[in-house]
């Protein structure tokens, strides 16, 4: 029953699965060996894992965003939004093994995941807009169950391996010295452009206005004239759309497997606090905010723990300090600031 | 004034509790006093986690973390025990039940002040997911330390020691587990009667209107959530002993979901609710672990038909069928 | 004249929007203090402000000189402010009998007590009968508030506001939604409390506020435009065309 060791690899290696057991990590760029001697080499490092850092924060920023969506204009909290990403990328997965195609695979994940979105909407969710939290919680809850076997049965348990599209294979060479994975960079670019997309949308129309006011499907009924369960639908459908993107362009640096979903989800969750519950402003930033720290510390701190303790002892203790390391901002956070750091006036 | 017909089931389920293990092992089947023992211990789990969520009104999704903190309490004192270091170079390890779960209560007890006095500040779905959060924290922790098992768990090879009680023979800690949730149960009745029980139900009911009353609703919904993290810490204790095994998979936060499940399917804010459901559910998932490797597909679909069609009627159902004052 | 509660300078916006405009306001020690204006007036965001659930940007409150800015909700309905909602906010799957008591309890020592069943506390239980039988409540005695009329509803608001033994009861528009003779009934029943403590008293009932008032303060935009007694008012030439002149009431 082993985990993936973490850190020092600087992999974003937080995908355990519901029940772990036994996932193989993926070969990272950066070895620790690289580290403690040239301060050229740290410096190169640093920023490779503040690239790393921003990268999964565009990750986060995706799933967040799509979340506060829902919850902020429809009120429901929904758990089964990690399935979502989850679903994106075994398409992504699936679709690239049988046509050979990164370009087929990455629209097909994003309409596998937008449609069975707005069905889990259609027959599920709709019914949770009405009800308390905890049914919500339970409902969705349920979904999780239902999605994730329903995957180990098509799929099984082992996880996929999706190779990075033959075009991004290369590194690019941002600085001098500084080399980085085409792929990552092409995430990070992805991700800030659903940002300035989000952001057109938020600023600059009517519905995003009244996101920004903190308005619920109510008000934006009555404020707008539409058809409610319409606008439902389709905001559940862009946060599916979302999360499915997320996925799929996970599916090559991470291993494709069962409870991925939930593991981002909870981190996604912690975005959320941080950034402020129904403030897109705050997904984006409380996720660039918890991806970097996130990998700073997966990536330094087992290296900074083995100059005090013994070598496996500090590598267990030092992914498991960094592991807690975003929770403990999270602490911090609320001490300061209750209700997150863009916190919506509703 | 509880009616005639509670009291004759009430007697009539105790009867058939004290009975089981001997029933048990005359048809054969022993392992029905282990499974029985299980219900039992998840029975007080889900009963103080139904203070926080059912009385209280708090959603706590995090509440696996003291039903494992409570079993590694078991786990490293056990270890310790048995290595004799001194934990934390401080002070010795043990295998005294007396000690154990007390120890265990008081850990959780403290951990939940913490999570609470910071949680609490939030509410809604921040406070579900922040609950979340600091759960899966723990969950890291137990994880990553190494030396009292990390991800395999740690073995607790004899049950805890209680003076002239055999525990390492089933029965008779079916028997002890039974007088420990018979005192859980008094004592959940008591609460939710007692004046404190009746301000958490009213601060559930409307903070704002218990604040015009002059209550301040945050000291109300700590000491509730405290109680809550401590009774499931002595579930915790309790099931170390029971498994004697103790994992960070007791902190997974489908284990919290677990726990909610168990409170909802019996009934929200019920006295009988949480042991009903916990009882419930592990038969179900008994039952659906012995038809199918995927058998949390079942509990999931179990689960959602409860929720979207009879939750809010389970309980009115409930409510009719026990009458005014009786939860 | 000491006055029991004094507000000096009470100011609070949001955003743009200024909702409470430089109040000064004096309730008088066992005097009914009327508070009137239009509708937006921002008559309950005072009340609100007053009773801690709304901070202020500026400004003080003095309830029996003692400052009650710092306060929580709680703390200052412990100094002896109750107040009422217009919307009746009772908890809904309690008894009339439940809800009264909860009051006295709050009162009555610290609630931290585990295991003895609070429903046989003859003193908190005898005690919130009484409150009732004032209210003229005692046939609902062991109903769910649920079941009761809105009529009733308000009524066991101000019980159980006045449960808490206060000194200044703050009353936000509890005629509101009140039929002819329910509203009769609350005059009478807040007249019977005259003298025995102060009240400020919200409404737009103009019938029941010149018949109970000692003194009425009109609110316009947030600003105290004049305070007096009744007839002062109804000869105030500013307040009729601001108020009074804009139809009827």
């Amino acid at each position: 029953m082993g985990r993936c060791p973490e850190g020092a690899e600087g992999e974003a290696t937080w995908s355990l699965q519901l029940r772990p057991r036994g996932i193989p990590l993926r070969p990272s760029a950066t070895s620790p060996a690289k580290l403690g001697e040239e301060t050229g080499a740290r410096l190169t490092l640093v920023f490779e894992q503040l690239l790393n850092g921003v990268q999964l924060g565009v990750m986060l920023f995706l799933l967040a965003a799509g979340l506060t969506l829902v919850f902020g204009i429809m009120g429901v909290i929904n758990l089964a939004h990690g399935s979502l990403y989850m679903i994106g990328a075994y398409a992504g997965a699936v679709v690239a093994a049988k046509t050979g195609s990164f370009l087929v695979a990455f629209p097909s994940a994003l309409l596998a995941a937008a449609a069975v979105g707005m069905l889990m909407e259609a027959i599920v969710v709709r019914r949770l807009y009405a009800r308390d939290h905890l049914d919500q919680v339970l409902a969705t809850f349920a979904l999780i169950l239902i999605f994730n076997e329903l995957i180990t049965i098509a799929f099984g348990r082992q996880p996929l391996f999706v190779s990075v599209p033959p075009v991004l294979n290369g590194s690019v060479e941002l600085l001098p010295g500084l080399k980085y994975p085409a792929y990552r960079l092409a995430i990070i670019f992805v991700g800030l452009l659903v940002g300035i997309g989000l952001y057109g949308l938020i600023q600059h129309t009517r519905v995003g206005m009244l996101v920004r006011a903190g308005a619920t499907h109510r008000d934006m009924v009555r404020a707008l004239g539409v058809d409610v369960r319409l606008l439902c639908t389709l905001v559940f459908g862009l946060g599916a759309l979302l999360a499915g993107l997320a996925g799929v362009m996970a599916g090559p640096i991470l291993a494709v497997q069962v409870g991925m979903g939930e593991q981002i989800l909870i981190m996604t969750f912690v975005v959320v606090v941080i950034g402020g519950v129904g403030s897109i402003r705050g997904a984006f930033f409380g996720a660039l905010i918890v991806g970097i720290v996130d990998t700073l510390l997966r990536a330094f701190l087992p290296s900074l723990l083995r100059q005090v303790m013994q070598g496996s002892e500090a590598d267990a203790l030092g992914a498991g300090l960094a592991s807690m390391g975003v929770y403990l901002l999270m602490a911090v956070v609320l001490l300061v600031r209750p209700r997150g750091l863009f916190a919506v006036h509703a | 004034m509880p009616s005639l017909t509670r009291l004759l089931t009430l007697t009539g389920a105790v009867a058939v509790l004290i009975a089981l293990p001997f029933v048990a092992e005359a048809l054969g089947t022993p392992a029905a006093t282990t499974l029985v023992t299980s219900m039992l211990i998840y029975g007080i789990a889900a009963a103080s986690l139904n203070l926080a969520l059912g009385y209280g009104g708090l959603v706590s999704f995090g509440h696996a973390a003291f039903l494992g903190l409570g079993g590694y309490v078991v786990g490293i004192l056990y270890q310790h025990f048995v290595s004799e270091a001194p934990v934390f170079g401080w002070f010795a390890g043990t295998n005294r039940l007396v000690i154990t779960v007390p120890a265990a209560m008081l850990v959780c007890g403290l951990v939940a002040a913490c999570i609470g006095a910071l949680s609490l500040r939030t509410s809604g779905v921040q406070f579900i997911m922040i609950t979340l959060a600091f759960a899966q924290m723990l969950f890291f922790l137990f994880v990553s330390l190494k030396a009292y098992g990390g991800d395999d768990g740690l073995i607790v090879r004899r049950r805890n020691v209680l003076p002239g009680i055999d525990t390492r023979d089933d029965t008779t800690f079916y028997f002890v587990c039974l007088a420990i949730a018979a005192g859980c149960w008094w004592l959940m009745q008591r609460f939710a009667r007692s004046r404190f029980g009746l301000v958490l139900a009213g601060v559930r009911q409307s903070e704002r209107r218990m604040a015009a009353l002059g209550f301040t609703p945050y000291a109300y919904k700590l000491v509730g959530f405290i109680v809550s993290g401590m009774g499931t810490g002595l579930a915790g204790a309790l099931l170390a002993n029971h498994l004697r095994f103790v994992s960070p998979d007791m902190l997974h936060w489908t284990k919290s979901g677990e726990l909610m499940v168990m409170v909802v399917l019996g009934g929200v804010g019920t006295l009988s609710g949480p042991w009903l459901g916990a009882a419930a559910l592990v038969a179900l998932e008994t039952t659906f672990a012995a038809w199918s490797e995927n058998w949390q597909i079942f509990l999931g679909l179990v689960l959602l038909v409860v929720v979207l069609l009879t939750r809010g009627g389970l309980d009115r159902l409930l409510r009719l069928m026990r009458g005014r004052g009786a939860s | 004249m000491t006055s029991l509660l004094e507000v000096r300078g009470l100011a609070k916006r949001f955003g743009g929007l200024v909702v409470t405009d430089d109040v000064d306001l004096d309730v008088r020690d066992g005097e009914i203090h009327a508070l009137i204006g239009p509708n937006g007036a921002g008559k309950t965001t005072l009340i609100n402000q007053l009773c801690g659930e709304l901070p202020s940007d500026r400004g003080t409150i003095r309830l029996a000189d003692e400052m009650l800015n710092p306060l929580s909700v709680g703390q200052r309905v412990r100094r002896g402010l109750a107040r009422t909602f217009q919307i009746a906010q009772l908890l809904a799957d309690d008894t009339v009998l439940d809800n009264v008591a909860l009051a006295v309890q709050a009162r009555c020592g610290h609630s931290f007590r585990f295991l003895a069943d609070a429903r046989r506390d003859i003193v908190v239980r005898e005690a919130a009968c009484g409150y009732i039988a004032d209210a003229g409540l005692m046939s609902r005695l062991d109903e769910p508030v649920a079941d009761l009329s809105h009529g009733e509803q308000k009524q066991l608001e101000v019980a159980v506001a006045l449960a808490t033994n206060p000194k200044l009861l703050l009353l936000d528009e509890p005629m509101a939604g009140l039929g002819h003779g329910e509203s009769r009934q609350m005059v009478d029943a807040l007249g019977a409390l005259k003298g025995r403590l102060a009240m400020l008293l919200v409404e737009h009932d103009m019938d029941a506020v010149f018949a109970l008032a000692d003194r009425i303060s009109v609110l316009v935009y947030g600003r105290i435009v004049a305070t007096g007694t009744p007839d002062e008012i109804r000869d105030n030439a500013e307040v009729r065309i601001a108020y009074l002149g804009e139809g009827d009431s």
